[in-house]
């Protein structure tokens, strides 16, 4: 349902600044989405001001010095640091982007931090992934096969097979395409969403997978997969470049082309 | 082990509108369903007009003087822009649907050209 508005208990008041800088120093503002499960209240926006030649290059770095040095309970998702892993997906200035490879220079010494949109927040940064993760385990993301598998060596594929994964496979997951699209905030009960669905395409184009009219049929569903009206904030933000509107494209003209 | 703290339904909703910077694309979109819903009021118009000229001439000249004073023509004016920008951006969710115009770097000059082309056709339009 789309309700533009948020719930009375997820307005986001003011919050607390913490400062440990003095004048001379070059400062950056960090202002950082926080709510807690036990204070009962309402979430706020807290402003935390650190010496800019304290932290390091990235995003990550200035929430893992704020972490540090001002307020150990922010809470946060955060693993590789160079942007495999998809843990650090979030909301900065106004993008969804994974905080590890955004570099701070990029938006000058302002940052304004929320978690991926509209999702359930869990604590500060931390968002409920679980809906995510089923919708992505019920496009069954695995090779299937009916065929038995060669006796001598594994199912081999072309160079040519293998460049259609690119792209594809390369999704790490961080969801910031899903949580970007407007379909997908009004509509995740029904639609995939970006992420899951060029998750789907990868299955698709695999040359090995032997599952693919089953695949199709399963994503021929007016809200499944047509909740998808081009809006393109998917490809717009992906922090790996990859393109989830074109895959998405891609399924549809494949289910018109086998219509014949 | 103690039992997760809080149940979910207390969670709050992170916020998306409010914070989120819509690109070109995505405000194109939601200015496509705009100017549709335009596009349909001036349908009633138009039916009113020809009703008004098939049943009634002093009706019809009140409502051609309504359309020729600066709000009638400012509505006709936006009637028409919606038109185009509807059109603009219908023959790019055509090319789309080919698999055609993805590209990352290309979404923003794609869209800037459907604006333009969207005018300049309004403007022949009042100009002819």
């Amino acid at each position: 349902m789309v309700q533009l508005r948020l719930p009375p208990n997820s307005r986001v008041m003011p919050g607390k600044e913490v400062s440990s800088v003095s004048d001379a120093e070059k400062i950056l503002t960090v202002r950082v989405y926080r709510w807690h499960p036990d204070a009962g209240e309402n979430p706020r926006l807290d402003t935390f001001q650190l010496d800019r030649g304290q932290c390091g290059a990235m995003v990550l770095d200035a929430l893992i010095q704020i972490k540090n040095t001002l307020d150990t309970t922010l809470a946060f998702r955060r693993s590789c640091r160079e942007g495999v892993c998809g843990s650090c997906a979030m909301n900065i200035n106004g993008r969804n982007t994974l905080a590890c490879t955004k570099a701070i220079d990029d938006y000058g010494d302002t940052l304004t931090i929320y978690p991926l949109p509209h999702q359930q927040v869990v604590k500060d940064l931390v968002t409920d992934m679980t809906h995510f993760y089923a919708q992505y385990a019920a496009i069954e993301p695995w090779l299937q096969t009916v065929t038995p598998a060669p006796a001598d060596r594994e199912r081999l594929q072309s160079e040519e097979e293998r460049g259609r994964l690119d792209g594809l496979y390369d999704c790490i997951l961080c969801a910031c395409c899903s949580t970007a699209c407007p379909s997908y905030w009004w509509n995740s009960d029904k639609y995939l969403g970006p992420a899951v669905l060029l998750q789907a395409h990868r299955w698709i184009a695999d040359s090995r997978d032997e599952m693919t009219g089953e695949r199709l049929d399963d994503l021929e569903d007016p809200f499944k997969l047509y909740r998808c009206h081009t809006i393109m904030n998917c490809t717009d933000t992906c922090p790996k470049g990859l393109n989830p509107a074109k895959s998405i494209a891609e399924i549809k003209k494949l289910l018109l082309e086998r219509k014949g | 082990m103690s039992k997760p703290q809080s149940n979910s339904s207390a969670r709050p909703l992170s916020p998306h509108l409010q914070v989120y910077r819509l690109p070109l694309t995505a405000l194109l979109s939601i200015t496509h369903r705009i100017t549709g819903v335009i596009l349909c009021l001036g349908l009633f118009l138009l039916v009113w007009v020809l009703l008004q000229m098939a049943a009634d001439p002093v009706g019809y000249e009140a409502l051609r003087d309504f359309l020729q004073t600066w709000i009638g023509r400012l509505i006709l004016w936006l009637w028409t822009l919606s038109l185009f920008v509807h059109f603009s951006h219908g023959i790019r969710h055509l090319l789309w649907d080919l698999g055609w115009g993805f590209a990352k770097d290309t979404l923003d000059k794609h869209g800037l050209i459907e604006l333009a082309a969207a005018l300049i056709l309004s403007v022949a339009v009042w100009i002819f």
